[in-house]
Parts: C-alpha cells; structure tokens; sequence
C-alpha cells in the first residue's frame, strides 16, 4: 500500500436533484474521505461542478475515480493531481479589532493579500482567498483569542493551460 | 365528479393517464410478467393494469417475494425483471430484493408508488424517501414529477439496467402524476451523456492476454457471474476447449462452464474444491473472466498475493478492477465481446498452449484431486444432505432449475449438483440473502411452465418467506420443494461449532410446523422423508407429478458441516477437510 496523498478531484453532473446525495452517499458508503466538497451550477445550466478534496493511497484514489464515474449522473471526473492545477479557497473571519488588535488585524490581513469587507466597532471581518496551506497559515498566524468566527468554502480547483474540463 | 381514469375519457381525448402510459411503456418493452402487490399510491397503476392482458400481474403475499420473483425470472431468462410496489411499507418490504438484486448485478426495473407530488415532505400516510432509501442498492433511481417524463424515464430504466454491469433501476411515481394526462409516445432510443458502457475491449490488451496465457507454465481460468450475466458461456467454452485450460467456478458462475468437462475443477472459494483452490494458489497465469475477487472466493488477500502469478482480468465494470487485487493485464469489456475477440486471434493466428507443460500442469492437478474432497461419510440411519443433492441430480438428469435459500444447504447444492448449463442456478451469492429460495423458485417456473424447478432450502431460510406456498396454490406452480430439515440454523451452527466450542447460541430451530399438513393446508402435496433408503423413491414420485407443487421434507443429519471450508482469514490453500477430522 502507498502512503495516503491529498488529491483535488473535478467533476462535472447532471444538475438534477439527488446528484450531490449520490456523490456523497458513495463516499460514506465506501468509506472514503470528504475534506472538502463544493458545488454549484456552471455556465452551462444542465450541469453542476463539483470539487471535492479527498486523500488516500493510490489503489483508494484509483477506485474513487472509478466509482464516481460510475455514477450515472457523473458525466466527466478529473483528478486535478494527475497534471498542474490550481487551487483556491474563500474564506471569510471575523475578529476583535479592539485596542492594540484594531492595528495587528489590519496589519496581517494586508500581509496575507486579505480584504477587510465589514468594519464594525469591535471586529473586522476579513476575506482571503489562496490555497488551503494559505488559508491555514493565515489562522495559525492569528491569536488565538481574537477569531470570533470562520468560514471557508472548501476548495475550488482548474487545470492550467489547456487542462479543461467539459462536455 | 370526473375521474381521468375513467378509460372512456382517455380515449376521447387520446391522451393517456399517467398509469396508462406506464402500462404501455411495459408492453412497449415486451415485459411478460410484473410481480407486485398493491396499495393506495399503486391504484390508478393497478386499475389501468385491469384494462390489459399483454402481460400477466403475479400476485405475491409479501413484497420482498415480488422482487425475488422477479429478480429470478430475469436470473433465469437473461430479461429484466419487473416488480410494482405501493409506496412505504410497499417499498421498505422491498428493499431486501432490491439490495439482493444489486449485489449480484440483476437487471431489473422496480415501479414504486409515491404519495402525490403536493404532499411529498409532509410526512404524508404511507410516505417515505423511497429514491433516498434504495439509493445505495440501486444501480440508478429516479423520481418521476411530471407526468411528460413517465415515457422516457421508463425508457432510460429499462436501458440502464439491462446495459453495461446490470442492475436494478427503481421508479419512483407519485400518485397524481398517474392520473395526469398526456400524449404517448415512447423513444426509440435513448442516450444519456453521463452513461456510455465500454463493450469492445482493447485489441493490444487482448494479445498481451494471449501471449501470456499461451506461454503459461500453470494456467488457470476463474469465472464468475460475469459470464452467465453477459451470455457468453459459448465463447468461454469455445477458448477452454481451443487452449485446453483448467477453469474453476465462483458460486455465481456455476454452469457457465460444463461440470462434467474433465477441464472443470469444481467450485473455488471458502467451500470450493480441493483442486480448484490449490491451482488457484499455484497457477503462474490467472485469466480472470467477469468475477470480482470477492473475500469469499480468494481468502486472505495477502495469502493470496504471496504467491506471485501474472493476473489477466476481463470485466465490464472498471471498477471491479484492480479493487481487492492488483491486475496486471486489466481488459475492460463485455466478456462475449473480448473473449469472441480472443477466440477470433486464437483461431488466425494458431495460438497454441505448449502441449508438454500443460499435461504436467494437469498432472499436479489429477494429484491434488484423488484428495476426493467431497467424499462424505455414508449412513444407513441418517440421511446425508449431500446424498439428497446428488440423487435430486439423477432423477432430474441434472436438467432441472435448481434456486436456493442460504446456509449449508446452499453450499451443498452448488457442490453436489452438477450444473452443465448457464442460467440454472439461481441463488443468491452476494447478499446472501435467506428467503429467496421459493420465490426465486416462482420466478424461474412462471418463465420456464415445463421445466423441471427445484427449490433446495433449510427449515430456517423457508420459513423467512412461507406466505409464498398461497402464491404458487394460485398460480398452480408445479415446484418441487428440497428442503434439508437439520433443525438448526446449520451453517450458524457449523462456525458456533467450530469458533465457539459448540455454544449453540440461537441457532437451534425450535417450534418447527408439520412442513406436510403445513403444505397440505394450502393445497400442495407434503411429504417427510426420514430414511435414506427412502430419498431416491420420494424424489422420483415428486418430480412424477408433473403439475403439482410438492413440499419435500428430508429429515437430515444435524450434525453434518460443509467441506472443504476456509476459515476466515486463511488463505486459499489452508482449507480444513472432512478427511482432518
Ligand atoms: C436474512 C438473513 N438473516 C440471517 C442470515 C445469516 N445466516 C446465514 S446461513 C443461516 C442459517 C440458515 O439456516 P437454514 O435455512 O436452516 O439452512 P442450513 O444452514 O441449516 O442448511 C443464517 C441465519 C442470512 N444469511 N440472511
Ligand atoms: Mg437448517
């Protein structure tokens, strides 16, 4: 057995009711990993892409391709880590901006590329977006005492260049 | 107050109900038989199915009996099989065959009844989330919300589950949707953009397979299910007899390949033959044809594998590859198709297995059979249950359909009768499943009226689905029922003995019924057979009245266990043996 590695898998579905259920369903019963699962219509709106962020050893990998393919509203799946991808999170966090911190905050959110988007008398919230890693390194570099409230949409993912997933 | 049912009213308008549409849709399919059982979601369905005759609506006493039924109907003929059920209790009593079904791959087409569209979500009588229940053992689902789409969701069931690995595809209809009315008009085809199944499998992996196959010191071919699912028994046997290899059987792909052919080494797998589990183990080549490596069949994965040999494997389902065990060759396709395909290069291009070593690879393996692994001790006072398998094959000449419950009797019957053609055994190998043997049985003689059909079964499983004796009374389904009465949950009792000292917890099956006045009470011919001597006579006077159902039951030796047997975790050649103990 290979060791267990992070892998960002692209899909696309039939946009009907019960698909994502499917997509998720599968996953618990075959006891895979979920990190991260986002969907939403594309520009097309007969289909829904998801990203999903799942790890495993290859062999697992392998049969998570398979099996999602075997779903009959899976239309086309894409282990963005088979080539070069992009990924990117959003996420939004609220915290104290009070006294010393009001400063601190401004400070780290401008270090890390962030947006503040909601300023009130006692917090900040911020908005960042990068990588997972990104995201991650952003709320270690936080005191602690000072995160009011996270949220973050999971992955997105697409492949560079002429990596493109379509009908 | 008009009804859209009244049949009058459709046809002035030559629109169709929603039930009506759905009726033509079947008779658009040819479909012969539908086993169901109705209720208040279902009764517009049930009242257009009055108005026809094109095919013919079993009756059975519970639901899970519908889907067995028509679970074995399509097992037996290759067809899809067809049940209709009400919504909630209708569809949760069915869930059981519908998980039956999908874990050995049955195409079928379940109709369920739904409360109406306007109280899905209200926790309405009789509501539940029938697409959200049976999501996991279906092949695919659907929800039907417009009358419009009744015809092409039919059509894109039926197509779903008979094509690629097959499966069971459950509709679900809520009710006022089968009142709507609407034009009918059935696709001629039907094209999903999501679902499009491999058929030819590829040319370079085929002669890589060949090659390797060819120059095999120890060849051996393993056949599953796959095989009796993608009709390709003729192709298979056309490349056994051409190259002239060894070829052993899983539960479910037994009569694929004929038993009798001295090429034929018997069942593999926990309760498999001596022979086949040992050049399972031994061969340098493995050609894998529509079988899936199930942990019933290879044992301890690692046990397996520490034995390297190159492993070819033919499947139509990607994912049945490489998912216990790692492929060397994969050859993803239909089985009829790769193996036509196979047999075609064979044939062109005079491939040929090198004479000399194939004989010694036989020789090792006539050594490993004069083991005699299915000897078993006679007995003059207790009738052996192997015994009634093996005179049940002689008086049937080894022709009848044989449908099995689960438990010892089950092994015993995929060990001792001797299946010769695809499609007569019919037995639940997934799921394992208890219950199924008489309804299965149904579903074979409604499809097969002449053909001789015998439903080998233990006091514990028959008794899971027994209702079903008023069903075939109606019917006059002329069944001959092999029931080995031990008196215990017997292949409960076989592993309590042998993994827990003997504690029998549970397994003793107290309180049976007279089976003989049991069967008599609903009209059929009982019997008790005690004496061995008196098993072949009993037999032959059953399966003698050719238009009567007979409930057969043979009181056998309790204590008898299953062998050759694999215990959990061990590996294919660490079988235990009658002979050791
Ligand atoms: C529905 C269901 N419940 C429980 C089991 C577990 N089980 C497997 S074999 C068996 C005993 C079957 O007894 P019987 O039908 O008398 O057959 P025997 O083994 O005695 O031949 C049981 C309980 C099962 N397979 N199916
Ligand atoms: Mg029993």
């Amino acid at each position: 057995m290979t060791t267990s590695t992070r892998h960002i898998i692209s899909l696309l579905m039939e946009n009907e009711s019960g698909a994502l259920s499917r997509v998720a369903g599968l996953f618990s019963a075959r006891g895979y990993n979920i990190e991260s699962l986002t969907v939403a219509p594309t520009e097309d709106p007969t289909l829904s892409r998801m990203t999903i962020v799942t790890s495993g050893s290859d062999e697992v990998i392998e049969q998570i391709i398979k099996q999602l393919n075997k779903l009959i509203d899976v239309v086309k799946v894409l282990d963005l880590n088979d080539g070069k991808f992009i990924e990117r999170e959003l996420m939004l966090v609220k915290v104290k901006a009070t006294g010393t911190f009001r400063e601190e905050m401004k400070r780290m959110c401008d270090i890390f590329r962030g947006r503040i988007i909601d300023v009130a008398d006692g917090s900040f919230t911020i908005e960042l977006t990068g990588s997972g890693t990104k995201l991650d390194a952003f709320i270690e570099s936080l005191d602690k005492s000072a995160i009011l409230e996270t949220v973050r949409t999971g992955a997105s993912g697409i492949g560079r260049g002429d990596r493109i997933l379509k009908v | 107050m008009k009804f859209a049912m009244e049949p009058g009213m459709a046809n002035s308008s030559k629109q169709l109900t929603g039930a009506e549409i759905l009726i033509r849709c079947l008779h658009e399919e040819n479909v012969e038989f539908v086993f169901g059982y109705p209720g208040g979601a279902v009764l517009h369905i049930y009242d257009a199915i009055f108005h026809q005759d094109k095919f013919k609506h079993i009756l059975v006493r519970h639901e899970q009996a519908a889907l067995h039924a028509a679970d074995a109907y399509s097992r037996s003929t290759g067809k899809v099989g067809v049940a209709l059920v009400t919504s909630g209790p209708g569809a949760t009593n069915a869930v059981t065959g519908i998980a039956t079904a999908y874990m050995d791959s049955i195409p079928m087409v379940i109709i369920s009844g739904q409360v109406p569209t306007y109280a899905i979500g209200e926790d309405a009588f009789q509501e539940c989330d029938t697409v959200g229940i049976t999501r996991p053992c279906v092949k695919h689902n659907f929800l039907v919300k417009d009358v419009k789409d009744i015809a092409s969701t039919m059509k894109k069931a039926f197509y779903v589950a008979a094509s690629g690995r097959p499966g069971p595809v459950l509709v679900d209809i809520p009710k006022d949707i089968t009142a709507h009315l609407c034009d009918f008009d059935y696709p001629e085809t039907v094209h999903l953009r999501s679902y499009n199944p491999v058929t030819k499998g590829h040319l370079g992996q085929i002669k890589k397979a060949l090659k390797l196959l060819t120059e095999a010191k120890r060849p051996m071919v393993y056949s599953g299910g796959g095989v009796i699912l993608g009709d390709a028994s003729e192709h298979l046997n056309k490349l056994i007899q051409s190259l002239g290899l060894p070829i052993t059987s899983t539960l479910m792909g037994l009569g694929c390949f004929p038993a009798s052919d001295p090429k034929f080494l018997g069942m593999l797998g926990m309760h498999g033959t001596y022979e086949a589990n040992m050049a399972m183990q031994d061969c340098d080549v493995l050609l894998a044809v529509g079988a899936r490596f199930d942990d019933r069949v290879i044992g301890n994965t690692a046990h397996f594998l520490s034995n390297p040999r190159t492993i070819i494997h033919i499947d139509i389902d990607p994912s049945s590859i490489s998912k216990r065990v790692k492929i060397d060759v994969p050859i993803v396709g239909d089985v009829k198709s790769v193996l036509a395909d196979m047999n075609e290069l064979i044939a062109t291009e005079n491939l040929k297995q090198n004479k000399v070593e194939l004989a010694s690879w036989f020789k090792q393996i006539d050594a490993w059979r004069t083991k005699k692994c299915m000897n078993y001790a006679q007995s003059s006072e207790l009738i052996k249950p192997q015994y009634v398998i093996q005179k049940l094959h002689e008086v049937t000449k080894g022709e009848a359909f044989v449908t099995s419950d689960v438990g010892q009797h089950q092994m015993w019957a995929a060990q001792y009768y001797k299946f010769e053609q695809p499609r007569r055994w019919i037995n639940s190998g997934g799921l394992g499943t208890m219950g199924v043997g008489l309804p299965y049985a149904m579903g074979v003689q409604l499809a097969f009226p002449d053909a001789q059909v015998a439903c080998v079964t233990g006091e514990g499983s028959i008794q899971m689905n027994i209702q079903e004796l008023s069903t075939c009374a109606q019917y006059q389904l002329p069944i001959k029922v092999i029931m080995l009465n031990n008196r215990y949950l017997g292949m409960v009792r076989q592993w309590q003995e042998f993994f827990y000292e003997n504690r029998y917890s549970e397994s003793y099956m107290d309180s049976l019924p007279d089976f003989v006045k049991l069967a008599e009470a609903y009209g059929h011919v009982g019997m008790q057979i005690t004496k061995p001597g008196d098993v072949e006579g009993a037999l032959k006077e059953a399966f003698a009245m050719k238009s009567r159902f007979v409930f057969l039951d043979f009181i056998t030796d309790q204590k008898e266990n299953v062998f050759p047997m694999i215990q959990n975790g061990k590996g294919l050649s660490e079988m235990i043996l009658a002979e050791d103990l």
